[in-house]
């Protein structure tokens, strides 16, 4: 049996009984954690997408003798909008390049410009959206736009959100400046937006661009 | 790139020189996609699926190292792990589901014609 003189000190409290954890937390400093987890968030993320991109995979093909991909994708629209998103991408990454910089004035106008590019996005694909619904292709009609529906419109939330995001953080920024914590929360809100438009990659390869050559 | 390299916790940072390099990749690599469909280069709609599937995974990769600063450093290693981990449950979901239901389609369904791509 262990007599408490040969228990690592570390493991013992004030009174001299045994821990069984560490007396203290080790200390870490305030935000460093911040990019892995919000990272490992991101993952999670990925695996709603994979979800909704199987459901699509499966039910893509059940037009119930309603309008396939073919009747109802414009891709001119969404070549338009894939480039929306690919600019905003880069923009966002000027913004980055500014905070980098302490350049508040800059890092504020790049990401005003990232967020009409977002907006754009929105409104192409909203406009889409209540074309395809004026036409009938609601997502009641068939199992494929239900799918189509439910992946694109998740994605176009994520991007919502994004939007209303950027615009918090730019109210942040314009009252606090470029302080540390603004600088971790911008350095997440970039890895949210470069993983919308990752995700968008899978969107217009997977369910546009196949679509047509069904 | 950067003459001073300060300590900075919050993992890798592009340059501009990088985000332009990652920009101009993904604007050819999202062009000649849409380019290959919308003009039917190939014939075999297969041949032009196979193609553009391997851009977007080279676009996806792309996006990663250059937009997300993905590394096999950051984090100590742990965003790679994380990633990894994510990419072998995205590979079981996908390939599963549509393994699985490809199945109960074939064997459970009545021979009958209930593939509307053949309709008019």
């Amino acid at each position: 049996m262990a007599t408490r003189s040969q228990i690592d000190p570390a493991f013992l409290d004030n009174d001299g009984k045994p821990l069984f954890h560490l007396g203290e937390e080790p200390h870490h400093p305030e935000g460093s954690s911040t990019a892995l987890g919000f990272w490992i968030y991101l993952m999670s993320d990925c695996l709603i997408f994979a979800c909704l991109f199987a459901t699509y995979a499966v039910l893509g093909s059940n037009y119930a003798a309603g309008p396939g991909p073919r009747d109802l994708f414009d891709l001119n629209l969404v070549a338009l909008n894939t480039a929306m998103l690919l600019f905003s991408s880069i923009t966002y990454g000027f913004a980055m390049l500014a905070m980098e910089k302490n350049r508040v004035g800059a890092t504020q106008g790049w990401l005003a410009i990232t967020g009409l590019f977002g907006l754009a996005f929105l409104g192409i694909e909203l406009y889409e959206f209540a074309h395809l619904i004026h036409e009938g292709a609601t997502p009641q009609r068939s199992g494929f736009l239900s799918a189509f529906f439910a992946l694109v419109g998740t994605h176009g939330l994520h991007v919502t959100f994004g939007i209303i995001w950027l615009v918090t953080l730019m109210v942040q920024v314009g009252k606090k400046g470029l302080i540390a914590a603004n600088q971790r929360r911008l350095m997440c809100l970039s890895m949210f937006w470069h993983f919308l438009d990752v995700i968008w990659i899978g969107v217009f390869t997977f369910v546009y661009l196949m679509g047509m050559l069904r | 790139m950067s003459a001073h390299d300060h300590d900075h916790s919050q993992g890798a940072h592009g340059t501009m020189g990088s985000y332009m390099i990652g920009f101009g990749l993904s604007v050819l690599l999202t062009a000649i996609p849409f380019w290959l469909v919308m003009n039917k280069t190939f014939a075999n709609p297969q041949t032009t699926a196979f193609i553009i599937m391997a851009f977007a995974v080279v676009q996806i990769v792309v996006h990663m190292i250059y937009f997300l600063h993905m590394n096999t450093r950051a984090e100590g290693g742990w965003s790679m792990m994380a990633l990894i981990f994510t990419l072998v449950l995205v590979v079981i979901t996908l390939s599963g589901s549509m393994w699985v239901m490809y199945h109960l389609n074939t064997n459970m369904m009545p021979p009958m014609e209930h593939d509307m791509s053949q309709m008019p």
